[in-house]
């Protein structure tokens, strides 16, 4: 295969109603890239990934995955091709334990998923697929507790989790140490670090410091539009940058 | 190893029961033998509805038509072109499981109330037909006559113990098919769906062909309850399909708890027999099931497999269960 990129938005524009949520953004993620989104609250971001995964289609413009126009493709097909994402607001079966979760997180992208009538225990597969990353996020202990039991921290975890046991080769992480405390917030950064570099990374981050921990660049993002594209130190010491944060308006 | 164990606990029960069950014909009397073959009847009906109450979360008030569609299948077939037992009940299967797949194209988008009120006015066309066709249905009469078959030279199914033990396997069949069905992979899905239908799409499910697959199914299991319905009453008429059966199935399901399957079988239980008991001293059976639904809702949320009876620990679960909306997607 040729060097694709791995995530390519031309010229992407949503409007809900009169309000720009996303206007003429053009993105492009290398194979293999950690960048991270900033930006204020309601600049667009969520919507971004929605745009992305098919939650929301663009008004204009075009996305590619992989190369492939998936413009039109709905949320599953696009999954299928190697995406996942997490949720700001968390986002799992709050009724199963922390296993079940996995388990269905793990049949998603696979034929199995429509098999009636053998039992699930048969697929090991994916019992030590979930194995894996329970042990990667230490979270061995909380295997058979339903999820609406969990604390808010093992639930955020449990979220990227979810997203990272279907084997995508594009990961969506929206705010994931959103709700956290700073020593959560620190311990979650240094799990998340370990990710499979061949993973590529598309994060979403308020926390100025997770996104420079985590990304190799970044992007800001301001009332639906591209402001700036470039590495964590240019981007600290960018005044358009600063204003939209600390300054008044633009 | 709990696992195991509990596993290996509800064998046991199912064995029992089972075994109870067979007993129950060398024990029981006429009258009660007969009740006890409706409540199997209707486990069958509540069971399929549980699969799209209780797991795949959509709460269905027009279940009681594809029972319908299978139950005039066979008086029909039989009663006007003498079709054979096997032929009735390979048409009626079809029929009810073909009416399903083309509902289902029209219901599976849908969720929570719209649902409801769906597959209620869906239920109302099979009501209509029944009530409607006159030619082909009799209409407000019913149709009646409907013999019971023989298999074999020996078994009669006029014979009401026969006839018993016939439905009994039909039973136990059904109740291991959906067991199974609901533990495997795509039964799991259904949950998911129930929990967080948007997360499931963004684990790669088409939840639309999910949800619409398990809308065909829990109407072929309906079929099939159907089925039984008419071989064992003998008599179908618009009454089975009335607005107050499908209200009778769903109330089955939410007294015996959705997402366990073995309690809505239960309520199926207590439902029939408390509509042949009470119907000796009252006609107001409506306003019985009234006020069960009221009680049940207001007193015990999850039915009667939320009591904890003696450390029996069944699947506790929420009914009805809606979406979490995610973040910015509402
Ligand atoms: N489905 C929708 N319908 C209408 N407006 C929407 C919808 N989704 C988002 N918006 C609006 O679009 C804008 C961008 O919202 P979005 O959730 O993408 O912001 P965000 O950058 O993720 O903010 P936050 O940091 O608070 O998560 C907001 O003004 C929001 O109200
Ligand atoms: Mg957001």
């Amino acid at each position: 295969m040729e060097n694709t990129a791995c995530l390519d938005l031309q010229g992407v524009t949503k409007t809900f109603g009169g309000l720009h949520a996303i206007s003429g953004v053009d993105l492009n993620l290398a194979v293999g890239e950690r960048r991270a989104i900033i930006g204020p609250n309601g600049a667009g971001k969520t919507t971004l990934f929605n745009l992305i995964c098919g939650e929301l289609f663009p008004s204009e413009g075009a996305i590619l995955l992989f190369g492939q126009d998936v413009t039109k493709l709905p949320v599953h097909k696009r999954i299928s091709l190697g995406i996942s994402r997490t949720y700001q607001v968390t986002n799992l079966f709050p009724e199963l334990t922390v296993l079940e979760n996995l388990l269905l997180a793990a049949q998603g992208t696979n034929r199995a998923k429509f098999v009636m009538f053998r039992p699930m225990s048969f697929y090991r597969e994916f019992y030590e697929r979930a194995e894996t990353i329970l042990d990667e996020f230490n979270l061995q202990v909380q295997r058979d507790t339903q999820v609406k039991n969990l604390s808010h921290g093992e639930q955020r975890q449990v979220e990227v989790c979810l997203a990272l046991i279907g084997q995508p080769r594009l990961l969506l992480l929206d705010e994931p140490t959103a709700g956290l405390s700073n020593a959560e917030t620190q311990s979650f950064t240094a799990t998340l670090k370990k990710i499979d570099p061949q993973i590529t990374v598309l994060l979403i981050e308020h926390d100025m410091d997770v996104a420079f921990e985590l990304a190799d660049s970044i992007t800001v993002l301001h009332l639906g539009e591209l402001v700036i594209s470039g590495k964590a130190e240019d981007i600290k010491n960018n005044k358009t940058v600063q204003e939209i944060y600390f300054g008044t308006e633009v | 190893m709990a696992r195991a164990a509990n596993f290996k606990n509800k064998a046991l029960l199912f064995i029992g029961v089972s075994v109870l069950l067979v007993l129950a014909a060398q024990v029981l009397s006429t009258y009660w033998l007969s009740i006890l073959t409706l409540v199997l009847i209707f486990g069958i009906l509540a069971m399929s509805l549980d699969i799209l109450m209780g797991y795949t979360g959509l709460p269905s008030f027009g279940h009681s038509a594809f029972f319908g569609v299978a139950a005039y299948t066979v008086a029909i077939l039989s009663t006007r072109y003498g079709v054979g037992f096997w032929g009735c009940v390979g048409g009626a299967f079809l029929l009810s499981t073909a009416v399903a797949a083309i509902f289902g194209l029209l219901v599976a988008h849908t969720k929570g109330v719209y649902f409801l009120m769906i597959t209620l006015a869906l239920s109302m066309v099979v009501w209509g037909l029944a009530f409607r066709w006159v030619g082909m249905t009799s209409g407000d009469n019913g149709i009646s006559g409907i013999p019971r078959p023989d298999l074999g030279e020996a078994v009669s199914m006029g014979d009401d113990v026969n006839f018993y033990y016939f439905v009994l396997a039909v039973y136990i069949a059904v109740f291991l098919l959906i067991y199974l069905f609901l533990r495997s992979p795509f039964g799991q899905s259904l949950k998911g769906i129930r929990e967080s239908e948007s997360r499931m799409k963004n684990l790669g499910y088409n939840t639309w062909l999910h949800k619409y697959l398990s809308y065909v199914v829990a109407g072929m299991f309906s079929g099939i309850s159907g089925i039984l319905w008419a071989y064992y009453n003998g008599f179908v008429s618009p009454s089975d399909v009335e607005i107050t059966a499908s209200f009778e199935a769903f109330l089955m399901v939410i007294l015996g708890g959705p997402g366990t399957l073995v309690g809505p079988a239960l309520g199926a239980g207590i439902i029939i027999f408390l509509q042949n008991f009470l119907s000796a001293f009252t006609e107001r059976w409506l306003i019985v099931i009234g006020t069960i639904y009221i009680l049940t809702i207001l007193y015990l949320p999850h039915g009667i497999m939320a009591l904890n009876i003696r450390g029996l620990k069944f699947n506790k679960t929420k009914t009805l269960s809606n979406d979490q909306t995610s973040g910015g997607t509402s």
